[in-house]
């Protein structure tokens, strides 16, 4: 049974390995020649005025909950799918009901003002 | 240790990783030169040998190792150093379930042409996608920049709201082949279908013109779900930072998006990663929606039928074997083609466009997609019977 | 923190409504410029960014400032014209224009039909080359590349024009005070004919690819829109104003050189945003080429001729001359040396540049140099407004909006 996900783990040690291997020689091979200013992070030529650590707009949180949501709701589209011949009249009248919560709630988002920007 | 299993994985990994990612930097070089009306990249040789420019890839590997490896001050050097390594890793491991080739008989042995054979193998892919987004945030949380930080933002929105659009995309084409297993959906996509079928059902291709009955077409995903293939290919650009969805790194607005401070491999881990996420795209599409590995027309059983008295039984399937995987790379060498022109004539979006496309657009119709497929199957089904 | 800042805190904790307002976050202040990929010509966005929208924005010019008006006072006035090249690195010709046309109004000069049916010439072409840098430029900031270089292929067109025209592509030095540098050379009206239909058909390719794209429009329309009261308030001029629907054109308005006699149109936008600003640049280059093919056809009309005033103050005598005649040495010796003497008194003149009106404010006190140089640049005055266009924005709207606001760091530092 697990034999199946051999494959995955090869694949992923080979990644591991040639990425691992180009970041590890990158970071002895190249010349060290360091001072401030190539330090600094890139400002466009000017000093930082204020961190990039700060507390950052909201927006962007209010999508990653957006996403957890529907990301959630999206999973159960998939075994539906998946077993859909089997399932059959009965399975689909299941799914509008449990789809209609959700359009509803994107639509409440939508005249909420939650996906604009 | 199962070494058919390790010499398969390391085909994909061979062809896919050391080969054709090199050479998609180079059709990328090259595929813009000819639009644009360019020679493209000609200069590095090798004892004066040019290669109409095919050895900028090694000069590009070699040039970016030998760079100097600069963390910036105040980055989590950690996560500056693990970033690039997830967004490569990322890349790389998708190869694993998509499938290349069908399953050949050797004698006893049977071997089919897929790294890892697993039964969720779309959502493996949706898994790896999502933790490809970890290696973007991070890179642009950890160069301590704000138009790193700005990218990195970007980046993580965009990926996580078209990861929901990507998956409910597909969700007529679960339902179509009734499987989620990669290697399944190619299976069944190896077969042909009268165009008007379902309609002869109904009776209303009485009104059409006779010919047009008769039609038959391969069982391709994109025949089968022509909106599910626009939507998931919008959506899977999407989800990779593809142009013109490349606005985490979109240069002219936030310089380099969330690599900015990388330099060096560093940098060039996020450009491998890049092009190998153009194979996977591409390799993911002819999967699904492009037949896979099948010739159109052409069913494995009728191939090996018509080869197995020629050549006898070994011979036969090996021959299918190897018309198989040019079939299939040809088609991802089209998949990757058609990227290209997309991304050298497309404008880029704008960020809120970009969202409005997913939520707005994408989303509802994805999931009317859903039913409308439902609806059309279930019907089909009713009546035939 | 300070007190009261602390008190709105605590009362937007406590007050009935605290779920309809916004949850605090801080605004992003970011440097974008100087050396930033968007802002090509040297200049500094100082932006309050909340999110992806901008709250604040503050532009800081200057980082090209060479002190151009001060130079020209230490020079002769024909000493000028090279500064002047530096200017618009596109459009030299038309610099070089506007400031020979002031000396020319000075030193009250009539120059030849042969020598203005070339300078038209010679600015179309400069006006041809900005337009096509401005949309190539905007397009490949959206990330839109192909359609970049077609322009910039079409530009090169222009500059080889250019190059036979006057010897130079960039930095020209082409018109001179009461004339041109020399008459056409011959075979230019059958290279620039077949130029011409290159250059269509290369406007006809970027059209194609790039006109009609929806993404395209989408990012253009109605972004960096102001009404005509404060573009006019600001004092924009050239495109940018046109596009917002005032046919305000010098070379219509107040013709100067031979722009009365020709045919052409003015492109006039409607809204104002920034795909009209395109369509108004796209159609403005058309009409240039229509000029371009007009200026040829009298040229070859009016036959041979002078292209210089014969006037000694500011003429050179000939070589031969210099040689044998006394009179012409000291002549060409004084001018070489000491320049013209341009009468005692004040002049402004104008020329519709690329950008906008471009003016040159001279004052001589009837030396051979001059004591003011005033240049009203275009795009200094083009570049005050967008702070007003942009507030309100995403961050991406600086993109197109500063494409075609199409700062040039020469011109506007000086």
């Amino acid at each position: 049974m697990l034999a199946e996900y051999s494959g995955v783990l090869i694949t992923l040690v080979v990644a591991l390995i040639i990425a691992g291997a180009l970041l590890t020689i990158h970071v002895f091979v190249g010349p060290k020649r360091r001072f401030q200013e190539k330090l600094e992070p890139f400002e466009c030529g000017e000093r930082q005025i204020v961190s990039p650590r700060q507390r950052f707009a909201v927006k962007f949180y209010l999508v990653a909950i957006l996403f957890v949501v529907f990301d959630v709701e999206a999973l159960f589209f998939y075994p539906w799918g998946a077993l859909f011949g089997e399932l059959g009249w009965h399975g689909y009248w299941a799914m509008v009901v449990f789809t209609i919560p959700l359009v509803v709630g994107l639509l409440y988002e939508w005249m909420k003002g939650a996906l604009e920007w | 240790m199962p070494w058919d299993v390790v010499a398969k994985s390391l085909f994909i990994l061979v062809v896919a990783v050391a080969a054709l990612a090199p050479v998609v930097t180079w059709v990328e070089r090259k595929q813009s030169a000819v639009m644009q009306d360019r020679i493209g990249a000609n200069r590095a040789d090798l004892f004066g040998i040019r290669l109409l420019g095919l050895l900028h890839p090694a000069a590009d590997v070699l040039k970016l190792i030998f760079k100097e490896d600069v963390v910036p001050i105040g980055a989590n050097r950690v996560m500056h150093l693990v970033a690039p390594l997830i967004a490569a890793v990322a890349a790389i491991i998708s190869f694993a379930v998509i499938p290349y080739g069908a399953t050949y008989q050797f004698g006893d042995s049977t071997v089919n042409l897929v790294a890892a054979d697993i039964d969720w193998g779309l959502l493996y892919i949706f898994a790896v996608g999502s933790l490809a987004a970890y290696g973007t945030i991070l890179a642009g949380w950890a160069s301590n920049s704000n138009w790193s930080l700005l990218g990195g933002i970007r980046a993580s929105a965009q990926m996580i709201s078209y990861e929901v659009t990507m998956g409910l995309s597909v969700v007529g084409v679960f339902m179509v082949f009734g499987t989620l297993k990669l290697t399944d959906m190619a299976f069944a996509q190896d077969a042909t279908f009268r165009l008007l079928g379902f309609l002869e059902v109904f009776g209303v291709v009485d009104h059409l013109p006779r010919w047009l009955a008769w039609i038959q077409l391969p069982m391709w995903g994109v025949f089968l779900q022509p909106l599910g293939f626009i939507m998931f290919l919008t959506a899977i650009m999407a989800e990779n930072k593809r142009p013109p969805f490349d606005i985490p790194e979109g240069e002219s607005e936030i310089v380099a998006g969330y690599h900015t401070e990388y330099s060096g491999m560093r940098f060039g881990l996020f450009f491998m990663a890049e092009f190998i996420e153009v194979i996977v795209i591409a390799g993911l599409m002819t999967a699904i929606f492009l037949g896979g590995w099948s010739i159109p027309y052409l069913p494995q059983e009728r191939i090996i039928g018509a080869l197995e008295p020629l050549f006898g039984s070994g011979m036969a399937n090996l021959l299918c074997m190897v018309a198989h995987v040019s079939t299939f790379l040809l088609k991802v060498v089209f998949m990757i083609w058609f990227q290209m022109v997309l991304r050298w004539t497309q404008p880029r979006f704008r960020y809120d466009q970009m969202m409005d496309l997913c939520w707005k657009i994408l989303l509802p119709l994805s999931i009317a997609n859903a039913f409308v497929t439902g609806t059309i199957i279930l019907l089909v089904r009713s009546y035939g019977s | 923190m300070a007190e009261d800042q602390w008190l709105t805190y605590r009362e937007r904790e406590t007050s009935d409504d605290d779920f309809d307002r916004d949850l605090h976050t801080e605004h992003q202040i970011l440097n974008m410029g100087p050396s930033h990929p968007a802002t090509h010509g040297t200049v500094k966005f100082l932006i309050e960014l909340d999110g992806e929208s901008i709250v604040d924005l503050d532009i800081q010019v200057g980082y090209l400032h060479r002190g151009f008006e001060k130079e020209c006072e230490s020079g002769s006035w024909y000493q000028c014209i090279p500064y002047t090249d530096r200017l618009n690195y596109n459009s030299a010709i038309l610099a070089n224009l506007g400031f020979c046309l002031g000396v020319e109004k000075l030193l009250g000069l009539e120059t030849p039909e042969r020598c203005q049916w070339q300078r038209v010439m010679g600015s179309e072409l400069s006006r041809l080359a900005d337009h096509l840098t401005r949309c190539g430029a905007a397009c490949l900031e959206l990330a839109a590349m192909t359609p970049f270089l077609y322009g910039i292929q079409a530009r090169e067109l222009t500059w080889d024009l250019t190059e036979a025209l006057c010897g130079a592509r960039v930095t020209t030095n082409y018109i001179r005070i009461g004339g041109v540098k020399h008459d056409m050379p011959a075979g230019f009206p059958e290279q620039c004919r077949d130029h011409i239909a290159r250059i269509r058909e290369l406007l006809k390719d970027f059209d194609a690819v790039i006109t009609a794209n929806r993404i395209f429009i989408d990012r253009m329309r109605g972004t960096g829109v102001l009404d005509k009261e404060r573009l006019i308030a600001f004092g924009v001029t050239g495109p940018l104003l046109r596009a917002a629907g005032v046919p305000l054109d010098v070379r219509k308005d107040e013709p100067y050189l031979t722009y009365a006699e020709l045919d052409f149109d003015v492109p006039v936008g409607e809204v104002g945003d920034n795909y009209d600003r395109y369509l108004v640049c796209v159609e403005e280059m058309h009409q240039s080429l229509r000029i371009i093919e007009q200026c040829l056809e009298r040229l070859e009309k009016l036959g041979p001729g002078p292209v210089n005033v014969l006037d000694p103050r500011v003429r050179w005598p000939a070589k031969g001359r210099v040689f044998n005649h006394m009179e012409e040495l000291i002549q060409q010796f004084k001018a070489v040396t000491e320049g013209p003497m341009v009468p005692a008194g004040e002049a402004y003149s104008v020329v519709e540049s690329a950008n906008g009106e471009l003016g040159f404010y001279l004052v001589s006190d009837g030396s051979a140099v001059p004591v003011k140089v005033r240049c009203r640049p275009p795009s200094l005055l083009n570049l005050q407004p967008m702070p007003e266009m942009l507030k309100g924005c995403l961050l991406a709207d600086i993109i197109p909006t500063f494409d075609f606001v199409n700062m040039i760091g020469g011109e506007c530092d000086r």
